[in-house]
């Protein structure tokens, strides 16, 4: 399953949109990215550094058609970082801009050690802190998935998406993805949606379409989108973390107001990117909710024993189980060469129960991990972070607003810097608060329930 | 406290500098800590601040320490 290969039906069609406005066809995408993926051998890995521009998105689509396996990585990404990625993974190719800014392939090695067959595409985990933790796709997963996603959303050829985030982050490739199958048409820019440059490119091109993570819509509250006028959207999605539903009922009856459909999603990395949207016409009186499973998806409950939950209303571990189910982690070169770890099922560390009508919401999370700005961010590996730098600290909070206790003595004000700079988030995230000792167990376990959070 | 000791105030909190730093050089995403999110911050406090609420032109046109004066004369902040 390589949807990629039968592109050629829509050549006369516009693919893509450069941020100077410039239009480029489905021939030239396709012309350009198999020309770039000819220089590659078939089953070789490539280091991406990716960019929300044509060439960019020619090159990834000419790999993933020539069987080339791309590991996406975002082009703010330090090159000490890249340093790391490339020692850990050994890719034989690294496809990034030029000098004369250009996207080239470069060799960097001969052939190194075998691939899984199927696997088709790498995603990094969080995308800010440089973790080598990295998930394996097959083009089952991406394609079933992109397919299940142009299928709930309705997305035609006539659509025309306007990107808001990075091609390397999972949400982003998804939108993508679901449009290039459909035929449909993709505005790339890299700008913000803050500044100017991307509301006269949103001018110019008239979107049909955009998604979101909760600070994009936290920055349209403070844009004032009630108020402005924006007849060419259609639909707006919104995932990479949870909506409060206080915002999530304002977005409601705006897009209500306007004739948009305001489509709220969940999903994760690990199951290529979408498992549950909630159809928009169901969402009022559900504004908490993640909606029902995708086209082809399942969703079920599972208690502390792993044991199914039937009844309605009981909070359980929510698992999944579909055709985008990633294979599994990788770490590092010899870890490509694995099979399917997963076997189809994922359980996805975060907490839900399921509503007598069959809505799921999340009502928790298993794992030490907070959302900030759309990223996953491991706390315990921003521990360890701060450790390697000499900086004992125990890290807590919500979603955008991490807190990270240190003891008393440790300059707080050096140490959110550091964060922002260890995680390349911005520092506003970051509460850095003084406590005695970081309370530990007798095994010397951080006790994180004596922790505010 | 003055209007313009108030903007810089906020400057210097929002995005972790020195009065030194703030010069016609200072511009969005100049400095990591003024990138989308620092904005938004900075947005809120000034509003807070001043008590005015900016139109969506202002703040996407607020792109420099500079040029957020300019903008806030047309909220009658005078420096």
């Amino acid at each position: 399953m390589n949807r990629f290969s039968s592109l050629e039906r829509f050549a006369d069609r516009t693919a893509l949109i450069a941020s100077d406005g410039q239009q480029y066809s489905y021939k030239w995408l396709l012309e350009y990215g198999d020309a770039v993926a000819q220089q590659a051998a078939s089953r070789s890995l490539v280091f991406l550094i990716g960019s929300n521009t044509p060439q960019c998105i020619a090159g990834y689509v000419g790999f993933v058609r020539r069987g080339v396996v791309p590991v996406l990585i975002n082009h703010t990404v330090s090159q000490e970082m890249i340093d790391q990625l490339v020692d850990a993974y050994q890719p034989e190719y690294i496809f990034r801009p030029g000098e004369n800014g250009e996207y080239e392939l470069s060799q960097l090695a001969t052939r190194n050690s075998q691939l899984y067959p199927e696997l088709g595409l790498i995603l990094t985990t969080s995308g800010s802190t440089g973790s080598p933790k990295f998930v394996r796709l097959t083009y089952k997963n991406l394609f079933s998935n992109a397919q299940s996603i142009a299928e709930y959303l309705e997305i035609s050829s006539d659509d025309r998406a306007i990107t808001t985030l990075p091609m390397t982050y999972s949400y982003g490739l998804s939108i993508i993805n679901s449009h290039l199958i459909s035929g449909a048409c993709i505005i790339l820019t890299d700008a913000p949606i803050i500044g100017k440059d991307f509301w006269t490119l949103f001018k110019e091109q008239n979107p049909t379409t955009f998604g979101g993570v909760p600070f994009i819509y936290d920055m349209l509250k403070k844009l004032r989108f009630a108020r402005m006028n924006c007849p060419s959207l259609k639909y707006i999605t919104q995932a990479g973390g949870h909506l409060s539903a206080e915002l999530v009922k304002e977005y409601e009856d705006i897009c209500k107001q306007k004739g948009i459909k305001f489509i709220v999603m969940y999903g994760q990395t690990e199951a290529t990117a979408r498992m549950a949207y909630m159809p928009w016409d169901k969402l009022e009186g559900r504004e908490n909710s993640i909606g029902i499973a995708i086209p082809g998806g399942e969703f079920f409950l599972i208690d502390d024993e792993g044991s199914v939950i039937n009844q309605p209303d009981v909070p359980g571990e929510l698992c999944y189980r579909g055709p985008n189910v990633s294979l599994g982690y990788a770490t590092c070169r010899a870890e490509l060469a694995n099979g399917d770890d997963n076997g189809g099922v994922l359980h996805t560390g975060d907490v839900a129960k399921r509503d007598a009508e069959g809505f799921y919401y999340i009502v928790g999370r298993k794992k030490r991990f907070l959302k900030i700005y759309g990223n996953r961010v491991n706390l315990d590996e921003v521990q360890t972070l701060l450790l390697k730098r000499g900086i004992e600290a125990a890290c807590v909070g919500k979603d955008d607003a991490m807190k990270v206790y240190v003891v008393t003595g440790t300059d707080c004000n050096s140490v959110r810097l550091l964060l922002a700079e260890l995680t390349h988030l911005n520092q506003s995230a970051f509460t850095v608060l003084t406590i005695d000792a970081i309370p530990r167990n007798d095994a010397g376990k951080i006790l994180y329930s004596k922790l505010e959070n | 406290m003055s209007n313009l000791e108030k903007y810089n105030k906020i400057f210097m909190d929002c995005f972790s500098l020195t009065e030194a730093d703030l010069n016609s050089d200072l511009k969005y995403q100049s400095i990591p800590a003024w990138d989308s999110v620092g904005h938004v911050g900075m947005i809120a406090e000034l509003e807070d601040a001043f008590d005015i609420m900016f139109e969506t032109e202002d703040i996407i046109d607020f792109n420099s320490y500079e040029k957020g004066k300019e903008l806030l004369a047309k909220y009658d902040i005078e420096f």
